[in-house]
Parts: structure tokens; C-alpha cells; sequence
């Protein structure tokens, strides 16, 4: 292009239109031959859409069972000793009597308390001696630092304080659902309800709550009131006396060490704390160990795939030697003939990239619908998969395109 | 013999023109020869194989360069023209026949005759139609959508000769066209060469046959790599003929 023609003709040339349906039909020539070349690009490619693709999803899984809510809740299940107790009474708890100051004393603690359901299934009235309205609510004990760590939405009224707590009030704060069941609307009154007869005044209604959802059927009246009333808690765990912390974000596994000595210096074993999981040990387990190992194996398909182009274009171009001397004695330049190689086997790779981008989100979203998953797949490594199998092919023709191009036509007309 | 206006010059003019393969020892495969081809012109070369005839076929086809002399194709000295000139010229002005045919198998005849207007940007819209005028013009305008593996030797050739001619080239230049053929095949092929050179096509065809050399209406022998005009055969020791 430096210097210009000699000639009144203008040069030999190969539109672009022309480069493209040659190669089309070179690689349409042998279909069975194109498509087992495209293999390794295929499963390379297939695999580096479905490793990514099923590390997002998988991700986004974990992220959405790890709400910040669990990520902020610890749990405090009693072990109460159970020697030494006359037959047929419940030990004490081993929760002290302070819980709630104790709780809110360790750094990183927004609130906390003790919660059991009120033993031995009070008849729950709303007046005395009615029909018992009880049938699937249930009567908790929790101190005010327990309701405030369930963060109740009230609808109406107030909260528990440390006032009813402290004197043993007969108050009552009931979801909508118990309130609905025993037809209270409106606090102004001063309405109350019965329990086993005995008249608690309704303080509060609660619409919704953060933590403990089990409380949305249910009516919740002060510890210190149950004890009072209807003893200890029962020693079963999951019947027994509870703690319930809600922390700031990220003091969780902090906070959880710290809870069995500030509850009982004398006794830490008398508790199992249950923080939640780390959702960091948690995603990096998934991402680094097995994408690692996925993404090395795609990148070993995609050499494969890349030799196995190479290959078949190099084989393409020796038994093409005498199409090769045609095109040259019909007015095609070297760079013609090898652009046409090159745009062959660069057609391979991209139908390899296009398949397996296809073949890999089939697969995210059939393993996602199989366990329920949403699906996610980043557009950012998903949409620019195929262009991987296009330089994947670009790369394995050079060499061969080369030597095309340096294909000497009189020996490729004189070979047959 | 020539209808070309005075002042044009000659399709092919060859001055001293030799090619000397390297080795130990090297092989002379054309002595230094002249040669002068006009327009219209119809000359076979013959000679026995080993002579020279194909290296002389490529010189003139410019698949090959000359290691001495000064080759000029319709006026234009070929000495100084780099590859892709070269190229340009096969393209445009050369048609080459040759003995094996060197069709594309996936091809239909018609698809066969457009590759020939490829490279040397004849619009796409009018490729076809001057493939199916070049089909019919050798004969085969009936089997335009064959494909070779179902053609006879004969019409394989004559797909190659209409792939030769489409681009109305100033030379068509022939190596042993009928050395694949039945000679009822060879018949019909020299029948469109006769028809060719009437349309004022310039040819030169290669053969060892004598047969097929008298159809021509000018004959030059090689012999030993030392080019002759056959009238005067008791020269050819002493050099190339004038
Ligand atoms: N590439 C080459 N290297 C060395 N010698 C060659 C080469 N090509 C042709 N020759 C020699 O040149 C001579 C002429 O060959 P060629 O033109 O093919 O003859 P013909 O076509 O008349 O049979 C032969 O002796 C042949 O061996
Ligand atoms: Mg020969």
C-alpha cells in the first residue's frame, strides 16, 4: 500500500461480504468435522459461563438467607440443673434476675432479655368465664429487654418497660392476631383479658416483629408477672427459658462470647450461645475453593479447544494446497488467502463461544430451578463469552493462515 | 492474422527470457528464448515432457519468474512488479486451463465460473450473469447447477475453460488441456478452442500431442529447455528462432 500500482487496473481485492461467505462455506464443507473442532471450545467456554454463573447464583443464595436480621440475632438457650428439685416442680432458670442490665452492659448489645412460653397452657377469655378464645395463640413470658429485642411494630399502646417488670403488673401486650380473636380494637378504655380468669389490662398491640416470629400468634406478659403467677419455666430446651440479643452489625460472634460470663461469672457453662453464622467464612468458601478449580479447568477446555481449531485449520490448509494454488492463479494475493483461513477458523471459535455461552446459562438455570435458587447471571462475564471463542479461534489460525499464505501456487498446480 | 489497431502492443513479448532452477548442479529449465504472441494469436508449444513447456506455461502465467530477460504482458514490463501487481494481472488478464481441471468439488459449475470474478472486484450483481454467459458459450449453459463429482472429464474441462474466459482475459493460456480426456472429450474441447480463437480470444496452449498442436495456427516446439518455432526445427541447436 506504500508505494502505488504500476498498473491501469486497479488491485485484486477481497470484499469483506466475499471474505465472510468463503469461510462460511469452508467451514460448511465439513460440518461434522466443524463441529467436533468447536467441541473443545464449546465445553471451555460452556464451563466458564456455568462456574461463574453457578458462583453468582450460589452467592446470592447465601446472601439472601443471611439477612441482616439473623446476622444480628444471638441466641441463649438455659441448661437448668435439675438436682435437687422437688418432683413435679420446675427448676429455677439460670437466667439472673438482672438479665436484661447485664445484657445491655456488653459493648455491641442493642437490647436483650429472657423469653419461655408461660407453662401449663393458660385459658386465654375475653371476659370471665367465657369461651376460651386460646386455641393457637400462645401466652409468652419475656422481660422488656426480650420485646424490645424482638422489635415489635406496635400498632397501638406501648411497649413493656422496666416498671411493670420490676412491680409484677398484670399487663398484656397482644399481636393483631390475639386482639382480632378476642375483639380488641381500641386501648383508650383500658380493655382487659383473661387468663385462667385472672384480668391482665391490655397495654399494647403489636402488628409485626423482627425476631421471634412465633410471638405474631401469641400474647406476652412480664416475666417477672409469670414467675409470679405460673413458676418456672419448663426445663425442656425448647419449652425452657431463653436469652434473645439483638446486636449492632458485625458484634454478633463478639457479643456471643461474652454473654455466658456477664449472665453467670459463677456459672458460664449453665448457658449455649448460639451466634450466627459468619457470612464471610461462609462465601468464601464457596468463591475461591471450587470457582478456582472450575475456572483453571474451563481455561484447560479452552486450550484444548484452541489446539484442536489450530489443528484441524493447519489440516484444512494442506489438503486445501491445490484450492490454495487456484485462488492464486485467479488473481488472490497472499493476504487473501489468509485472511480467508483466518476468518475460518475464526468463525469456528465463535460458534464454539456462542454455544457453549448458550449451553452455560441452560445450565445456571436448570441447577438453580432444581434447588430453588433465583438464578443470577452478571451480564458483565456472561454477554462477552462468545467474543472469548472468537479470539480463542483468531489465535489458533494465525499460524496456519501463515502458512497458507505461503502456499507456493506452482507446487500447489502441479500436486494434482 | 492480427485485427489490433497499429501501436498496440503485443499480448506477450519475451526478450532473452530464461529460468535456471538453483542446485547442485542447476537445472536450466528454459534456455534464454524470444517470443512474440499478438492479439488473436493461436500457438500451441509442444515438445516431449521434461522439455520445458509447463516452466514456460508459468512464466507467462506469472506464477513463476524468469532468472534472466525482460517479460512484457500487453506492454507492461513484469520484471519490476511486486506480488500483489502480479496477482492483479492473473486476475484480470490471464485465464489459465489446466490439465487436472482443479475445480472445487462443493461447487456447482455456475459457482465454480464466479470464483473466478472474486478477487478482481467485478460487482456481485453481475457475477452470475457472466457465469451463465461463459457456461453457454463453452456449451454447458444445460448444466450450470452440476457439481464435478457428476460432470464427465470433457465437461469438467469446459467448466474450466468457462472459468478462464469469464473475465474476457487478453490470454488464455492452456497446459495440456486434454491430457485427462477421451479423445471424443479432447475433440469437443478444441472444437471451443477454434470457436474462442474466432471470437478473437488470444491462445496459448501447451501439449505434447501433435494432434492437438495442429489445430493451432502457429506451433513453437521446445525441446531441452530451448524454445523453437516448429517450421524451422533444424535451428533448435542453434537457438531460439525469431
Ligand atoms: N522446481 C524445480 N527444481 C528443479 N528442476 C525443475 C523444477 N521444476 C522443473 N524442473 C525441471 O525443469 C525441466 C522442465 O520441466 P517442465 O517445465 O515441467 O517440463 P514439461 O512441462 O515440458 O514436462 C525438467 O527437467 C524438470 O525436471
Ligand atoms: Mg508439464
Amino acid at each position: 500500500m506504500s508505494r502505488r500500482s504500476v498498473l491501469p487496473e486497479p488491485s485484486s481485492r477481497l470484499g469483506l461480504r466475499d471474505l465472510l461467505s468463503e469461510a462460511l462455506s469452508g467451514v460448511l464443507q465439513r460440518p461434522g468435522r466443524s463441529v467436533l473442532t468447536m467441541l473443545g471450545t464449546v465445553l471451555g467456554i460452556g464451563a466458564f459461563v456455568a462456574v461463574l454463573g453457578l458462583t453468582a447464583t450460589a452467592s446470592g443464595q447465601i446472601g439472601e438467607q443471611f439477612s441482616l436480621t439473623r446476622a444480628t440475632t444471638v441466641d441463649v438457650t438455659d441448661r437448668p440443673r435439675t438436682d435437687g428439685v422437688a418432683p413435679g416442680a420446675n427448676p429455677p432458670s439460670n437466667f439472673p434476675e438482672d438479665t436484661d442490665r447485664r445484657l445491655a452492659a456488653i459493648d455491641g448489645v442493642r437490647a436483650g432479655g429472657v423469653w419461655w412460653p408461660v407453662p401449663g397452657a393458660p385459658v386465654i377469655t375475653a371476659r370471665p368465664n367465657g369461651p376460651n378464645e386460646g386455641t393457637g395463640l400462645s401466652v409468652l413470658a419475656a422481660t422488656p429487654g426480650a420485646v424490645a429485642a424482638m422489635e415489635p411494630t406496635l400498632a397501638a399502646g406501648v411497649t413493656m418497660d422496666a416498671f411493670v417488670q420490676r412491680t409484677a403488673q398484670p399487663v398484656v401486650l397482644l399481636s393483631e392476631a390475639a386482639a382480632g380473636r378476642l375483639g380488641v380494637s381500641r386501648l383508650d378504655a383500658q380493655p382487659a383479658v383473661f387468663l385462667d380468669n385472672v384480668p391482665y389490662t391490655v397495654i399494647g398491640i403489636y402488628s409485626d416483629v423482627r425476631r421471634r416470629p412465633g410471638a405474631l400468634l401469641g400474647l406476652v406478659i412480664p416475666a417477672s408477672t409469670a414467675l409470679e403467677r405460673y413458676g418456672n419455666p419448663a426445663p425442656q430446651p425448647d419449652r425452657g427459658a431463653q436469652g434473645l440479643v439483638a446486636t449492632r452489625v458485625g458484634a454478633a460472634s463478639v457479643v456471643a462470647a461474652q454473654i455466658p460470663l456477664a449472665l453467670r461469672p459463677d456459672a458460664p457453662d449453665a448457658f449455649t450461645v448460639v451466634p450466627p453464622p459468619d457470612p464471610h467464612s461462609l462465601q468464601d468458601g464457596v468463591t475461591s475453593d471450587l470457582t478456582g478449580l472450575f475456572l483453571a479447568l474451563a481455561g484447560i477446555c479452552l486450550l484444548v479447544g484452541a489446539v484442536g481449531i489450530a489443528n484441524t485449520t493447519l489440516v484444512a490448509v494442506l489438503e486445501r494446497t491445490e484450492e490454495i494454488g487456484l485462488r492464486r492463479s485467479l488473481g488472490a494475493r497472499t493476504g487473501h488467502i489468509a485472511a480467508q483461513f483466518l476468518t475460518e477458523s475464526t468463525a469456528l471459535g465463535t460458534l464454539g463461544g456462542l454455544i457453549g455461552t448458550s449451553l452455560g446459562v441452560v445450565t445456571v438455570v436448570a441447577v438453580a430451578a432444581a434447588r430453588d435458587w433465583t438464578a443470577v447471571l452478571q451480564p458483565a462475564a456472561t454477554l462477552p463469552a462468545p467474543l472469548i471463542g472468537t479470539v480463542v479461534g483468531l489465535l489458533a489460525g494465525l499460524y496456519p493462515a501463515l502458512r497458507a499464505a505461503r502456499t507456493d501456487p506452482l507446487k500447489a498446480l502441479r500436486s494434482a | 492474422m492480427t485485427t489490433e489497431p497499429p501501436g498496440t502492443p503485443p499480448v506477450i513479448a519475451l526478450a532473452g527470457v530464461g529460468r535456471t532452477h538453483p542446485g547442485r548442479p542447476p537445472v536450466v529449465a528454459l534456455h534464454p528464448s524470444d517470443l512474440t504472441v499478438h492479439h488473436g494469436e493461436y500457438l500451441a508449444v509442444t515438445g516431449p515432457s521434461g522439455s520445458g513447456k509447463s516452466t514456460l506455461l508459468h512464466l507467462l502465467g506469472l506464477l513463476d519468474t524468469p532468472t534472466t530477460g525482460r517479460y512484457e504482458l500487453d506492454g507492461i514490463d513484469t520484471g519490476s512488479l511486486r506480488d500483489r501487481d502480479r496477482s492483479t494481472l492473473r486476475g484480470r488478464r490471464i485465464g489459465f486451463v489446466f490439465q487436472s481441471f482443479h475445480l472445487l468439488p462443493h461447487r456447482t459449475a455456475e459457482e465454480n465460473v464466479v470464483l473466478a470474478q472474486l478477487y478482481n472486484r467485478t460487482p456481485p450483481r453481475t457475477r452470475r450473469t457472466a457465469a451463465l454467459e461463459a457456461l453457454r458459450l463453452v456449451g454447458l449453459g444445460h448444466r450450470t447447477d452440476a457439481l464435478p463429482g457428476t460432470m464427465s472429464g470433457g465437461e469438467r474441462q469446459r467448466v474450466a475453460i468457462a472459468r478462464a474466459l469469464v473475465n474476457r482475459p487478453s490470454l488464455l493460456l492452456c497446459d495440456e488441456p486434454t491430457g485427462n480426456l477421451d479423445s471424443a472429450s479432447a475433440e469437443a474441447v478444441l472444437d471451443r478452442f477454434d470457436a474462442l480463437h474466432a471470437q478473437g480470444f488470444t491462445l496459448v496452449v501447451i501439449t505434447h500431442d501433435p494432434a492437438v498442436a495442429a489445430r493451432a495456427e502457429r506451433r513453437v516446439a521446445i525441446r531441452d529447455g530451448v524454445l523453437s518455432e516448429a517450421e524451422a526445427e533444424v535451428r533448435t541447436a542453434e537457438g531460439p528462432a525469431r
